[in-house]
């Protein structure tokens, strides 16, 4: 998966053509001639018009994405792999019942009766941002999360001391807080399901809950932690907190004495933190380079311990369609994307991205991963699961890409980056065409820039 | 599918195949599962297949897990797609795998991008395939003895550009590490060439004589 881009600066033109740089077959490299001769009998010739006469459909037709070149040069990587012999092991999920009259712990019947889809007919992908907003102050640090996005369609993004609203539906931005100088600035921001409690977690260990309706603080929870909140999970009543001091504590914001469970395991800050779709299982990810995974019902020893990153993990997503599955993103050094079945522990796959990977979402509509990069391209990547092809690239930032947050339609994901800019991205589908209309289409015009502040 | 040729051998097409292909899997993983019991012997039915009285469960759980793996195992053998099929038998109470069959499967390109057909008498098909049923039956003799409560799982191995279904999940290969491995014959219609295999955890009370 070759997209390690971290040499040169032409690196944008090698990327947009890549194909007239891979077609070069490999067995001429040795022969160092300044001008090149084929070596006909080490071509492949079937794979070599395929490629050309593809590339050539590709662009005549209107309704492609841009970067199938990409894409092109990915799936040829992936069938010269395949003659390695690199096959998919499956399972089916529904397993049968253990003998002797006592269950099994069944996997969601659900899905049982579902058929496999047809191939639907692939979207337009949207190369650009919708909309962009700035964010001064928005400073440069990887293991703080500062960008949320609630149910109630209200962005929330802390730029140093102060908690900014956005409501997406009218546009239109209001400061909801600011904190003291010695409370320090806001090191984490998350909604809770509802869409308008909000905590705010401070660099004094502080984590204030906020009424975003009426703009009111409800509380300050003390004394869990004793350094930074840098990472937040809500889960119903129960408000996750994970610190720089390694600890992850359960929070009940109902009672007097709020904390209710502290899992310890983390030697280091605790960056990455969520719960499950089903709210059983919390993941948390560190500066340690490990990912636990928490059980709820059990006490404070962890289900799982994966330590297969080698670099600070902050980007956790659990994935919304398949039960079990957790997509994890390690950083500078180890640039992966990792795929684990959280009912055994077992790492499914494991593919190079080539940059830092600071966030995951996971698409709610298709099989897809969007996953959000630094150094050298600051992109978002599109991945199709679980072919891992990289179904777009998208570029505009000019610095890493810190934050990301997804519209309660799905259809939206929102980057916020350290070049102070915060940008829409119509990455999931259009607005319009969400089965679940709960947002309008926002009538400004596009590519409008306004003033958060 | 099969028709009746002047000489011996039948027309066998890609569907055809795959249809043989997917039955016979249904059928050996029974057999295992009554050999090995797996199930206990009263959760199984006769019935006649092959020219041989074979076993097939009643267990309502098993049979829609069998017959969801069938028509998924056809749909990939169509499509050219399946490499192997493994049914693995673990402990249940610690997880640890103990049995592995592992079918192997060589499909002719050939016949999937042309949509030819091949020709081979369906005795000698049937014939092939009785002994590899009759070597599942005897494997009992050698293999060990599953003392505790086991449950079984099946996997696929697919290549990587195939569509994963719903239902289907991305699994670990379940391996045992040092297998004892037995090679069992295998049949060929011509277009699905299936091999089968058992590897199986030595038995330390064995290795003790």
């Amino acid at each position: 998966m070759d997209s390690g881009m971290n040499t040169s600066s032409h690196l944008k033109a090698q990327a947009r053509c890549p194909l007239q740089r891979s077609y070069l077959p490999k067995k001429t490299s040795k022969e160092n001639w300044d001008r090149f001769i084929p070596n006909r009998s080490a071509m492949d010739f079937d794979y070599a018009h395929y490629a050309l006469t593809e590339g050539r459909n590709e662009k005549d037709q209107a309704t492609k994405v841009s970067t199938s070149p990409s894409r092109e040069a990915y799936r040829k990587q992936l069938a010269e792999t395949m003659n390695l012999n690199r096959s998919r092991i499956l399972a089916f999920r529904n397993k049968p019942q253990a003998p002797v009259g006592s269950l099994h712990k069944l996997h969601s019947v659900s899905w049982l009766d579902q058929q496999p889809k047809p191939l639907k007919p692939r979207r337009y992908i949207p190369q650009t941002w919708e909309r962009m907003l700035d964010v001064p102050d928005i400073g440069d640090n990887f293991y703080l999360n500062l960008l949320d996005w609630g149910s109630a369609n209200v962005l929330a993004i802390a730029l140093d001391h102060t908690v900014y609203l956005w409501d997406a539906s009218t546009g239109s931005a209001s400061e909801l807080m600011s904190v003291d100088e010695e409370k320090g600035p806001v090191t984490s921001i998350n909604w809770a399901l509802d869409g308008c409690n909000l905590a705010v977690g401070l660099d004094n260990s502080e984590v204030q809950i906020w009424d975003c309706v009426t703009k009111r603080k409800l509380r300050t929870l003390k004394g869990g932690h004793q350094e930074r909140v840098g990472s937040l999970a809500w889960n119903s009543h129960i408000l996750t907190t994970g610190g720089m001091d390694g600890k992850v504590i359960n929070n009940d914001v109902r009672a007097r004495s709020h904390v209710v469970q502290s899992y310890r395991g983390h030697t280091l800050e605790v960056c990455g933190l969520k719960w499950s779709g089903s709210g059983q299982y919390l993941a948390s990810g560190g500066n340690d380079n490990v990912v636990h995974v928490w059980d709820r019902s059990s006490s404070t020893q962890w289900l799982h311990r994966l330590e297969e990153h080698t670099s600070a993990v902050k980007a956790l997503a659990w994935c919304p369609f398949q039960t079990n599955l957790l997509a994890t993103g390690g950083g500078d050094g180890d640039r992966m994307i990792k795929f684990w079945n959280t009912s055994t522990g077992a790492c499914l796959n494991s593919v190079e991205t080539g940059s830092q990977v600071c966030s995951l979402i996971w698409s709610k509509n298709e099989r897809e991963l969007l996953s959000s990069h630094g150094f050298t391209e600051n992109q978002l990547t599109l991945w199709k699961y679980p072919s891992m092809v990289k179904m777009a690239e998208l570029t505009g930032h000019t610095s890493r890409v810190l934050y990301m947050a997804q519209s309660p339609d799905g259809c939206t994901v929102a980057s916020a980056a350290a070049d102070e800019t915060l940008r829409f991205w119509n990455v999931f589908g259009v607005p319009d065409k969400a089965k679940k209309a709960a947002v309008k289409a926002v009538p400004v015009p596009f590519s409008n820039v306004t003033r958060i502040r | 599918m099969a028709s009746k040729t002047a000489a011996a051998k039948d027309i066998i097409t890609l569907h055809g195949s795959a249809a043989i292909v997917s039955e016979f899997f249904c059928y050996a993983a029974n057999s295992i599962l009554y050999n090995r019991a797996v199930y206990p012997e009263e959760s199984f039915v006769k019935v006649k297949k092959y020219g041989l009285p074979m076993l097939l469960i009643e267990d309502e759980s098993v049979k829609s897990f069998m017959s969801n793996l069938t028509s998924q195992i056809s749909e990939w053998l169509e499509a050219g797609k399946l490499q192997r099929v493994v049914l693995v038998i673990m402990s249940k109470a610690t997880g640890e795998v103990l049995e592995r069959w592992n079918f192997r499967i060589e499909t002719d390109d050939e016949v999937v991008e042309k949509g030819v057909s091949r020709e081979k008498c369906d005795k000698e098909i049937m014939r092939e395939i009785q002994a590899i049923m009759r070597q599942v039956a005897s494997s009992v003799t050698y293999l060990p003895c599953l003392d505790e409560t086991c449950v079984f799982d099946v996997l696929a191995y697919t290549d990587t550009d195939v569509a994963v279904p719903f239902t289907w999940v991305e699994s670990d290969p379940k391996l045992i590490a040092n297998p004892q491995m037995v090679k069992l014959h295998g049949f060929d219609t011509k277009i699905h060439k299936v091999d089968t295999l058992v590897s199986y955890k030595n038995d330390e009370w064995d290795e003790e004589e």
